[in-house]
């Protein structure tokens, strides 16, 4: 097989894959695959993870400072469960990049020196405890569609590692849930809290999907990974699947959402809304976010910090004990 | 001597008092270790350690509602509260458990030191197994039943540190002397963790818990041992420099870790969070 695989030319290669992605078939880390294909997998996935690391930046605030010990507990066990998704999804972009000759560090460096983005929902502040709540509601709720459109990714060890990711991201969106539904439910006080939050929050939440097409940011990979069926639908598909989930939801429990134009138009069949300040994405996910100096500093200088102990790690004369 | 419920257990009024004083201690050691520990979330040396360090963390947090719980059932008030509203001078933690590690702002520059971190949690590791096995046997059962749960976690924790206490003493010359100057720091204040404070005869003779010496020796057994591996001495017994925290001595490092804490659960502690 691999040797029938190595005296096709490129171009049989390339087509021989592409009659793999449209019959559905999963591609594997060892399988031949087009640079490009690579390239896009390395991004969106190098991505995702770092996502998930700097993640755990805005939510840890609220970790000791989250007001019972029941929701000391849950909000421990959330913000974990984000650091072992980021280790997942590491590790499936490492063996991409293995053939290239780089590995996790390159894509650390990348973070630190503002190549490599991450979402625009983690630039931003989280200064009450009821951002904490948005947080794992909302932004985790975002997060469960835009991954659950990857289930079926091409590419299999990403498929496999969304399926472990989404189960554990509906937890969080109850626990997140839970949060807001004891807020909206409490003192006057509190619903306050929870609604500036949802107010400050709404603008990025919009924005964690994507702009509609590249005419409102420039360029776009939304193409190329749907031919490859990398993702299966636009950014605007899963912000219309957002609102569909999560507008009735927040108004019902008596949250006002600060947009208000926003209703189902159905003739077209979809959402109208207020666009949020694409000029200002643009500004977050390159690094020039509320928070985005702080949070990357913070992660820098703490990498720096335990560089001994790497070093320490990769001179040890210990034998491995355990 | 047994007490099979709280009902038994509070018609003793010394073996009660003494039970109280000693569920305090293991709450708060165990509530602000895992504060120090969370406060690395997402700055760990690499992943892999962030993932096993949360969790440890978490664990460690849940064994401290356990206790807290406990004191509730024995009617010191609600969990949330003897967790949230205590007055500092009221925590009877050991003050090594308490101290920051690094600027101590978890959210700009914190400067954390990975040996500290490393032995404080292997030192008090061996400290909680020890005083776990011997709470295995303790004459309030509630306790002992709990103490048996804990101890199944506590297993692993023990032997992550142990091997990152091996492998950094045992590689770099700087990681060497990283570890030996966190050995120290944290030598002089361990003895607040083996002490069991102003109830210890009353915790010894109602068979709450075995003696504050026979806990202390079977402690510098283990340490010496691990010592003995990695070729290290130290001429001197374990100290309480900064002050002994079972009689509520405590250090402003507490103050701080205690308001970040309770900070949100201050704002309203009648209402539902």
């Amino acid at each position: 097989m691999l040797e029938m695989a190595q005296s096709l030319t490129e171009e049989e290669k390339y087509h021989r894959f592409m009659e793999r992605i449209e019959a559905g078939e999963r591609i594997e880390a060892d399988d031949w695959m087009p640079d490009d294909y690579r390239e896009a997998l390395i991004r969106l996935i190098s991505m995702h993870a770092v996502s998930e690391i700097m993640g755990a930046l805005p939510e840890k605030e609220w970790v000791p400072k989250a007001p019972t010990l029941h929701r000391k507990l849950a909000i421990m066990a959330k913000v974990q469960d984000e650091m072992g998704h980021g280790q997942l999804l590491l590790r499936v972009a490492e063996d991409l990049m293995k053939p290239l000759g780089r590995n996790r560090e390159d894509i650390l460096k990348d973070l630190f020196s503002g190549k490599l983005k991450f979402h625009n929902v983690f630039h931003m502040k989280a200064p009450t405890w009821g951002d904490a709540g948005i947080i794992a509601w909302l932004v985790d709720g975002a997060a469960i569609i835009t991954q659950s459109m990857s289930l079926n990714s091409s590419y299999g060890p990403y498929a496999r590692a969304l399926q472990r990711i989404c189960a554990e991201e509906v937890f969080h969106a109850q626990h997140g849930e839970s949060i807001i539904l004891a807020l909206t439910e409490g003192t006057e006080e509190q619903k306050k809290m929870i609604q500036t939050s949802l107010t400050e929050w709404w603008p990025a939440l919009l924005m964690f999907f994507g702009p509609r097409s590249k005419e409102n940011v420039g360029k776009s990979h939304v193409n190329k990974n749907i031919k490859y069926k990398i993702r299966t639908k636009t950014n605007e598909d899963l912000r219309q699947e957002f609102f569909n989930k999560y507008v009735p939801r927040i108004q019902s429990i008596g949250l006002k959402i600060p947009d208000e134009t926003i209703h189902f138009n159905e003739e077209k069949g979809e959402w109208i809304y207020e666009q949020p300040d694409w000029d200002e994405f643009k500004k977050i996910v390159t690094g020039h976010g509320p928070m985005s100096k702080e949070r990357l500093e913070l992660r820098t200088t703490s990498y720096e910090n335990t560089a001994w102990v790497r070093d320490a790690l990769a001179n040890r004369n210990v034998k491995e004990a355990y | 001597m047994v007490f099979n419920s709280k009902e038994e257990l509070m018609e003793n009024q010394k073996a009660y008092e003494a039970t109280k004083s000693l569920l305090y201690q293991l709450a708060d050691d165990d509530f602000l270790i895992a504060y120090r520990g969370s406060e690395w979330l997402g700055l760990a040396p690499h992943i892999e350690e962030d993932v096993a360090f949360s969790s440890i963390n978490q664990d460690t947090m849940g064994h401290a509602v356990m206790y807290f719980q406990l004191l509730e059932e024995l009617g010191e008030g609600k969990a949330d509260d003897l967790s949230h509203l205590r007055n500092p001078r009221e925590f009877r933690n050991a003050v090594i458990l308490e101290m920051k590690n690094g600027s101590g702002t978890y959210l700009e520059k914190p400067d954390y030191d990975w040996a500290f971190a490393v032995v404080r949690n292997l030192f008090y590791d061996y400290a909680k197994t020890i005083r776990l096995q011997s709470l295995k046997e303790s004459s309030y059962k509630p306790l002992a039943y709990m103490a048996q749960r804990i101890l199944s976690e506590e297993y692993y924790h023990l032997m992550h540190w142990e091997l990152w206490f091996k492998q950094l003493m045992d590689s770099t010359p700087e990681a060497r002397q990283r570890m030996e100057a966190a050995i120290e720091r944290v030598w002089d204040d361990f003895d607040g963790v083996l002490t069991l404070g102003p109830k210890k005869e009353d915790m010894e003779s109602c068979q709450l818990i075995g003696g504050e010496k026979e806990l202390k020796d079977q402690w510098l057994k283990r340490v010496q041992s691990i010592f003995e591996d990695v070729n290290y001495t130290i001429d001197r017994t374990p100290g309480m420099k900064n002050g002994n925290g079972r009689k509520g001595e405590h250090t402003e490092d507490l103050d701080q870790a205690l308001s970040i804490l309770s900070e949100v659960y201050r704002m309203d502690p009648v209402t539902n969070w």
